[in-house]
């Protein structure tokens, strides 16, 4: 087994690699000179040579890429135009308030989509059923940021249940932490849950049918335990598999989430930097983030030896 | 995927029953047959019209400022109300559906044809595929949002840009799903039969695997315009995508964000028509995928 988890470590070096370099390409596919399209609008010649120098734009496109893979290496980023900090500095900074959300997102959807996939799966075109289907098609459809919105003026704006936006460090305490995290983790949540409750019940559709579900019902057992221990564990590599891949969209409604709630987190350090053509640091977040989800996809894969002992690689 | 060749179509073996039903009671029953696709049509329909007719449907000017009626709450004279200009958002509503359905149709069509011709190519390349599908691990790892934000960053604001900036993260999805069906249709039957008769790769490639690939390609290309659709109202949103002077659902609600505590119609009423349109192109692939019989 230990073999298997360095083999899958050893073949997602490859992977990162092709990010790196595409993260890099980025700035030379797009079309005009990019020391001038990051000076901005309002550049004298100076400030665009100046960003070129900086940047090493000005150096042959070869070298670039070694100074830029080289630096990944040694786990150096660059730094940023605007503020001159590194940008791994500024990626700690605001780490806390995007991986407290995804994880939180990600926790409240598979507490809430697993079981009621179960549910919707044992109760196949009841009420049910048909209300979560109803709820994972439309979930799916939400537009992420309107949801928070609509949280919000519920919420906190109508009923002063909550904070409107901002975000409390768990070092102030938890309850604080969880008051101002509560709404923005339910809206990234609704999308990635959405999914996971449709994966479940397509899943466990599959395996209810089988001749030993039948068997182990006929023996008497109590319908939850044939429920999660016979058939959810026989059906949950699809859904391991689509929490892994899924991540991909917490990502992406983070970006937005902190953007209506004012987290201080990775997204909005982006969207900052969007405005500024920050360059460095877009690249930077692009890079890391991908390689988190690279590594998430890699537990999950890791994951299907230890849930069907069948699997090899 | 893996296996995605044409399926026996099973109410085509009573040709004799079908013939004899009108042509209402075709549709009649193939809306029966069908209700996910038929309701997620219908919306789509509705909305189609109202986009493209928008200035018949009692709107007026959805560029007009009008400062003395900024901010005003939905009424008979501003359906929808109104924004901080004075602009009323019923008509900028209606207008916006204009860019959401350019740019998903256009974003759907583009890495469909681009996607397909390459998956086509690689697919049957065996030296190219296993060189390229590292490639394509590698850009898909990229969560899609952030590239087209990078994207977005390096080129100005236009709807053009837009549709460029979201192509570009799906064109390795396409070429994934396509090169998975072109690696077991290549050794199916049909295909060694057209070798043997002679055949060349490119017309196999044409005659004979593009074919068995549409069903699960429309399917492709209907999540494909539901996902770019709501794209582009999160790059709109966030500043990085529909120009201001171009209503957009996206830019509607970023406008309105300082004002949600004032006026929440603004980010209320374009929401919710973002939320029905991307809701009936999802019905619409989930109900194509039920009727073409396409798995995965």
């Amino acid at each position: 087994m230990l073999r298997e988890i360095v083999r899958r470590l050893v073949a997602t070096i490859p992977v990162m690699g092709v990010v790196a370099i595409a993260v890099f390409a980025l700035l030379h596919v797009t079309p005009g000179d990019p020391a001038v399209i990051i000076a901005g609008d309002y550049a004298t010649g100076e400030d665009i040579a100046r960003v070129r120098t900086k940047l090493g734009l000005d150096k042959p496109f070869l070298t670039q890429v070694g100074i830029w893979l080289g630096g990944i290496a040694r786990g150096d980023l660059g730094a940023s135009i605007y503020s001159g900090l590194p940008v791994t500095t500024l990626i700690k900074q605001r780490a806390e308030a995007t991986i407290s959300l995804t994880l939180l997102a990600m926790l409240i959807s598979i507490a809430v989509g697993v079981p009621v996939g179960v549910l919707a799966a044992w109760r196949r075109g009841s009420w049910l059923d048909r209300s979560v289907m109803i709820f994972a098609v439309s979930g799916f459809s939400m537009p992420t940021f309107w949801l928070g919105f609509v949280l919000v003026y519920v919420f906190a704006i109508s009923a002063h249940w909550l904070p409107v936006q901002g975000f409390q460090s768990i070092e102030r305490g938890l309850w604080p932490f969880l008051r101002h995290l509560i709404l923005p983790a339910i809206t990234l949540s609704v999308v990635y849950m959405a999914l996971i409750a449709r994966m479940t019940r397509a899943s466990m559709l599959g395996v209810l049918g089988e001749d030993y579900i039948r068997t182990a019902f006929a023996k008497g057992l109590a319908p939850r335990r044939v429920l999660v221990r016979h058939a959810l564990k026989n059906a949950s590599l699809p859904v391991v598999t689509v929490i892994g891949i899924g991540f991909a969209l917490l990502i992406g409604g983070a970006v937005v989430t902190e953007s209506v709630f004012a987290l201080p987190g990775l997204g909005r350090l982006t969207v900052d930097a969007i405005v500024r053509r920050d360059y460095p640091v877009i690249q930077g977040v692009i890079l890391i983030v991908s390689g988190v989800y690279v590594l998430i996809n890699l537990v999950v894969d890791v994951l299907y030896v230890v849930l069907d002992p069948r699997i090899k690689y | 995927m893996a296996s995605s060749v044409p399926s026996v179509n099973t109410e085509l073996a009573v040709p004799v029953i079908a013939e004899r039903l009108s042509r209402g009671g075709r549709l009649r029953r193939f809306s029966r047959r069908n209700p996910t696709l038929m309701l997620g049509a219908a919306v789509m329909a509705l909305i189609v019209i109202s986009g493209v007719s928008a200035p018949v449907w009692w709107t007026g000017d959805p560029l007009a400022m009008r400062p003395a009626e900024r901010l005003q709450a939905p009424s008979a004279a501003h359906w929808f109300g109104s924004d901080n200009f004075g602009r009323d958002v019923y008509t900028r509503t209606l207008y916006g559906t204009r860019v959401s359905l350019v740019v998903g149709a256009a974003v759907a069509l583009a890495s469909l044809v681009v996607g397909t011709s390459l998956g086509l190519v690689i697919g049957f390349h065996r030296r190219l595929d296993a060189v390229m599908m590292r490639v394509m691990d590698g850009l898909m790892a990229i969560p899609a949002i952030l590239l087209a934000l990078a994207l977005m960053a390096l080129m100005k604001g236009s709807v053009r840009n837009v549709i460029i900036a979201l192509v570009i993260p799906e064109i390795p999805r396409v070429i994934r799903v396509v090169r998975a069906s072109v690696l077991s249709l290549r050794e199916h039957t049909m295909v060694e039969g057209a070798r043997a008769l002679g055949a060349r790769t490119p017309r196999i490639l044409v005659r004979y695997v593009l074919p068995a690939l549409m069903a699960p390609l429309i399917v492709q290309a209907t999540y494909i315009c539901a996902s770019a659709i709501l794209f582009e109202a999160y790059l709109s949103f966030l500043g990085a995508g529909t120009p201001p002077h171009i209503p957009s659902w996206g830019n509607i609600m970023a406008e309105g964000k300082t004002y949600v505590q004032l006026a929440f119609w603004i980010i209320l009423f374009p929401g919710v028509f973002l939320a029905l349109t991307v809701l009936a192109v999802n019905l619409i692939g989930d109900g194509l995928r039920e009727t073409l019989d396409v798995r995965g």
